[in-house]
């Protein structure tokens, strides 16, 4: 079983560390991972994106042409990766940063608006964790509470103190199904 | 086992310092960047020497001149960098020294761009600096074994005296992957005897590149060789995936390895009888293994991230036996598993003329894909 997925969005609303507190549950969970940032030029103002690859086995290429999963945190994310995500696949979308709808019928698309959610919770930078949760109730990777295991075990001392609030956000983006 | 999770430029400084390492010297270069930031840190904090040299030629010179006491050192660069430090490799070379440096390859040529390629396969393995003189070359395919690979290195380099290269890439060098760091090794204390190490009343030691008598230099070259040939005897390192049964063979070194991993598990899930050759010591290159191949598989795929530099490398060991097909991007562009898995479909399907040489059937379907760019 491998799952892959690509989270991407403006650089600045933590796409590339959505990833990595994937990868770290994903870890935790016994499970091979990658991760892998997208680094060129277009990081600096453009789009920030990584792929995460989960597996049960050694991980082969890093990266995916049709990933089973897209968290698409803006519009210039949406346009990129709809059309390349694998047939059966989730497509996360960020409402509050998107004018239009998934055109894709044949995967199962969550929309939510990410930013308003993190709003009510405290800090729109929460808005990655809230498309985080989303995905892992929508699609069968890891428990949901290995992504709020994996925020406290590898959150740095000093930035403890949002641990909470990010696990809030992922339980918040959890309750939204794929219409 | 206490795994991290870890970026690849961080594990390899990091398993450097567990090595032993005393002293660093470089000059910053993406995709390799990580690597000297973290080691600008880690060194003072553990007393040890970090120097960001005025630039790749000041570096590898200084390195040069760390190695003569007989201490562990290392520097690390990308592809222009490393091009730069190539006379001072050679210098190392012919000196007899062990070095250990790593290249996280970038696309190119020229400046190129910051994204991975292995288009430094032929600078590596053939010596990318003047003279005549082999490099070891270890080219890892994931975070782990480019900190396991770090650390034989540096052995390695002891053992025979010899530069020895991690070749990476950049995608490698940013992946993060779940790693275990291995245990702290003491600073070495014994010095071996040809140090140099200023020590007072001790006879005079010499350590040089300069033979102005031919005679001397061709004595020189005898010895390198002969220990290349002990290299070539003892050092071969590679892994092999679905062998057993395969009437097809993928070779692919490092991150276009790993790829082809992907591609050959997808072919196999369609019925195709395909295995996996991924070189680890392209220098060595495992010829040996290949020819072996040769003689079971009906036909072969290599898998680059290059023009086909490795290709000549099989082509020797397959000596015509047995039809190859060459599939490479370049420039910085990296193949998709989806990509390599047509060409295992390609190379299942057909037989393939042995007239031509793959790359210019390569390059034909390249040209017709991806245009001239004139």
């Amino acid at each position: 079983m491998q799952t892959e997925v690509i989270i991407s969005g403006f650089g600045g609303q933590g796409t590339l560390y959505a990833g990595q507190v994937l990868a770290y549950a994903a870890m935790d969970e016994g499970k091979q991972v990658t991760w892998i940032p997208s680094y060129g030029p277009e990081m600096r103002g453009g789009t920030a994106n990584c792929t995460v690859v989960i597996s049960d086995e050694e991980i082969g290429s890093p990266t995916v042409k049709h990933p089973k999963a897209v968290l698409a945190l803006n519009l210039p994310s949406l346009d990129k990766y709809e059309d390349m995500i694998a047939p059966g696949g989730c497509l996360v979308v960020n409402e509050s940063m998107v004018n239009r709808k998934p055109e894709r019928t044949d995967i199962r698309v969550v929309m939510l608006p990410a930013n308003e959610i993190a709003r009510e919770i405290g800090n729109e930078r929460a808005a990655n964790m809230v498309m985080l949760g989303a995905l892992l109730a929508n699609m069968d990777i890891l428990p949901n509470e290995a992504l709020e295991k994996a925020l406290k075990n590898h959150t740095a001392q000093r930035l403890q103190k949002f641990v909470e609030m990010n696990i809030q956000a992922l339980r918040r983006g959890g309750e939204y199904r794929a219409s | 086992m206490a795994l991290e999770l870890i970026k690849g430029n961080v594990a390899v400084a990091e398993a450097a310092v567990r090595a032993g390492l005393v002293s660093y010297f470089g000059y910053p270069i993406t995709p390799q960047t990580e690597l000297l930031e973290y080691l600008s840190a880690r060194m003072p904090e553990l007393n040890r020497a970090f120097v960001q040299a005025e630039s790749e030629l000041g570096a590898i010179n200084m390195v040069y001149g760390a190695a003569c006491t007989g201490r562990r050192t290392m520097t690390s660069s990308s592809s222009p960098g490393v091009s730069l430090m190539q006379e001072g490799l050679s210098y190392i070379s012919c000196t007899e020294l062990p070095v250990v440096i790593v290249d996280v390859v970038r696309g190119g040529p020229g400046l190129g761009n910051i994204a991975p390629s292995q288009s430094d396969y032929n600078q590596a393995t053939r010596g990318g600096g003047h003279g005549e003189y082999h490099q070891i070359v270890l080219a890892p395919a994931s975070v782990q074994e480019a900190i396991d690979l770090t650390t034989l290195a540096f052995d390695l380099a002891e053992k025979y005296r010899s530069v020895v290269m991690v070749l990476m890439d950049g995608s490698l060098g940013q992946m993060m992957e779940p790693a275990e760091l291995p245990p702290f090794q003491p600073i070495k204390t014994e010095i071996p005897d040809w140090a140099v190490r200023g020590i007072p009343g001790r006879g005079k030691h010499v350590l040089t590149s300069i033979n102005i008598d031919p005679p001397a230099q061709e004595r020189t070259n005898i010895r390198l060789m002969t220990r290349w040939q002990q290299v070539e005897a003892n050092e071969v390192r590679y892994k092999g995936y679905y062998l057993e049964d395969a009437e097809y063979l993928v070779v692919g070194y490092g991150t276009a390895g790993r790829i082809s991993l992907s591609a050959v598990r997808a072919a196999r899930e369609k019925g195709i009888k395909v295995g996996l050759l991924r070189p680890i010591s392209l220098a060595p290159f495992p010829f040996k293994v290949l020819s072996d191949l040769a003689e079971q598989v009906k036909a072969l795929l290599v898998v680059e991230m290059n023009n086909g530099q490795m290709l000549e490398d099989v082509r020797l060991a397959v000596a015509n036996r047995k039809p190859i097909a060459f599939y490479g991007r370049m420039g910085g562009m990296v193949p998709f598993a989806d990509d390599v898995l047509q060409e295992i479909e390609a190379l299942a399907a057909g037989p393939l003329s042995q007239e031509e040489h793959p790359r210019d059937r390569w390059l034909a379907k390249m040209r017709v894909e991806f245009g001239t760019g004139a």
